[in-house]
């Protein structure tokens, strides 16, 4: 589901099926985009931010037309506790790997893959990227 | 899991290293280490210093410098240069350019009798003592229509300098100079011609340095803070709007005095600015925009800033309008081209 700011509709509600995970996509290239995320943070349920929110932050191949400041994207990340993930979506090879890589995530978030919980799936994304 | 992870990170990794072959992606800073821990930009910058009420660069000597279109390269250090050897580069770079005429590769026809080539050192164009002095290359000739002794007219210039790039030189190897921008005025024929005598002696290697939209609002930030004596121009920023069918610019004037009076109630600490301070700057500036025309500035992007200090465009192409701040202006110049080196 796709959706360009939140909160969702709520007269789809009662049709909409539960909610494993939520990627918030910042293009570098686009000031808005990291405005639009912030305030659509506010709408989040706390309880998903034990592992079932990541950032996506797309558009890394054109850093010429950046127009966002990594450290305001690094510090969502640290004050969230979500992940960073980085892509470029002109490319198909990554954004199939990307693509890949967060099917494998939300698998996790659904509970899916005994044995890993998003809580510790998240701690161990963020303890690799601190490194 | 932990195998998928690694090669998903490989392959942007390696993305961000292939995709200057491919269109106009560019290779990034976005994964440098040049702070330490990746994907750090500064996150303040010192303002240049206010010019001193005695010129210490002299405004006569650099006056040809202002008013002209530069395009900006940087340049990694170049092996085995010395500046007494000034002279006899000229030399050597006149004949190159003699001989790929004769390949035919200087198109222009029924310009040059014959190019003369003048290098020299421009002192007082750096930031402090340890920074190597700016040197600038000429190409001067002479039209066939004048008569013989007429004066020679510069056609082209370059000029490489480094101001206050103290942190890059000092952990640079003994046989190099550091000299990370260079800016050129004139036909590219000749730009591509004197860069590649200069990569072929000086084993360096020049690429175009673009600014992106980041950049250039510090530089509307930093320059619209600049103390100027008479009335200034306009600040206008320039802002391309993608995903159409038809490109559309947009172009934004602000009346010099308001963007001041708003910089000055945004800026706290004198001779320092952050970042937060330039966003906040910049988001004002895009506020009253939406206000008016119920169109988002932040979802386009930058390409021109002016100022009355200077103008500066996305693709790397900087004009000086004040000779009092050219030392500040090439300052952060100077930074962009070495971020770009490493």
């Amino acid at each position: 589901h796709l959706a360009t700011s939140l909160p969702l509709p709520s007269e789809r509600d009662h049709l909409r099926p539960r909610i494993d995970m939520i990627v918030f996509m910042i293009d570098i290239k686009s000031k808005y985009s990291l405005k639009n995320v912030e305030a659509s943070l506010a709408y989040v349920d706390a309880s998903f931010f034990l592992g079932k929110v990541c950032f996506l932050v797309t558009g890394v191949g054109r850093v010429n037309c950046c127009s966002i400041e990594m450290n305001a994207i690094w510090k969502l990340g640290e004050i969230y506790s979500s992940p960073v993930l980085f892509c470029e979506l002109e490319m198909e090879g990554i954004r199939v790997a990307t693509a890949q890589r967060l099917l494998r995530m939300l698998q996790i978030c659904a509970g899916h893959i005994p044995g890993v919980s998003a809580l510790s799936f998240g701690s161990l994304m963020r303890s690799s990227a601190n490194d | 899991v932990a195998p998928g992870l690694m090669s998903a990170m490989e392959s942007v990794d390696g993305a961000v290293r292939t995709l200057p072959s491919i269109g106009r992606l560019s290779r990034g800073l976005l994964f440098g280490g040049v702070h330490g821990r990746v994907g750090l930009s500064p996150s303040s910058r010192l303002l240049p210093p206010a010019p001193p009420s005695q010129e210490n660069v002299d405004s006569q000597k650099t006056t040809f410098l202002l008013r002209k279109q530069w395009t900006l390269y940087s340049v990694t250090p170049l092996y085995r240069f010395s500046d007494t050897h000034l002279k006899d580069y000229a030399r050597l770079l006149s004949a190159f350019i003699a001989a790929e005429k004769q390949k035919g590769l200087a198109v222009e026809i029924g310009v040059e009798l014959g190019i003369k080539v003048a290098i020299s050192s421009l002192p007082d164009l750096r930031g402090s003592d340890r920074d190597q002095a700016a040197i600038l290359v000429q190409l001067s000739s002479r039209s066939p229509a004048s008569p013989k002794n007429s004066e020679e007219k510069v056609i082209w210039s370059g000029w490489f300098c480094s101001v206050s790039g103290d942190d890059f030189s000092e952990n640079v190897p003994e046989d190099f100079t550091c000299l990370p921008l260079f800016l050129a005025n004139g036909a590219e024929s000749y730009t591509s011609i004197v860069g590649s005598w200069f990569q072929k002696t000086f084993d360096c290697c020049f690429r175009r340095l673009a600014i992106s939209p980041l950049n250039l609002s510090w530089m509307a930030a930093m320059w619209t803070g600049c103390k100027v004596d008479k009335t200034a121009s306009a600040m206008e920023l320039v802002f391309s709007v993608p995903h159409l069918p038809q490109p559309l610019d947009i172009s934004y004037a602000i009346h010099p005095e308001d963007a001041k009076a708003l910089w000055d109630t945004v800026q706290k600490t004198p001779g320092e600015i952050t970042q937060e301070e330039v966003d906040v700057f910049m988001d004002c500036l895009y506020s009253h925009f939406h206000r008016h025309f119920k169109i988002r500035l932040s979802a386009t992007k930058l390409v021109k800033v002016s100022t009355a200090i200077a103008s500066a465009h996305c693709d790397g192409i900087i004009k000086f309008l004040q000779s009092q701040y050219l030392t500040g202006v090439l300052m952060l110049l100077t930074e962009l081209a070495i971020s770009q080196i490493q």
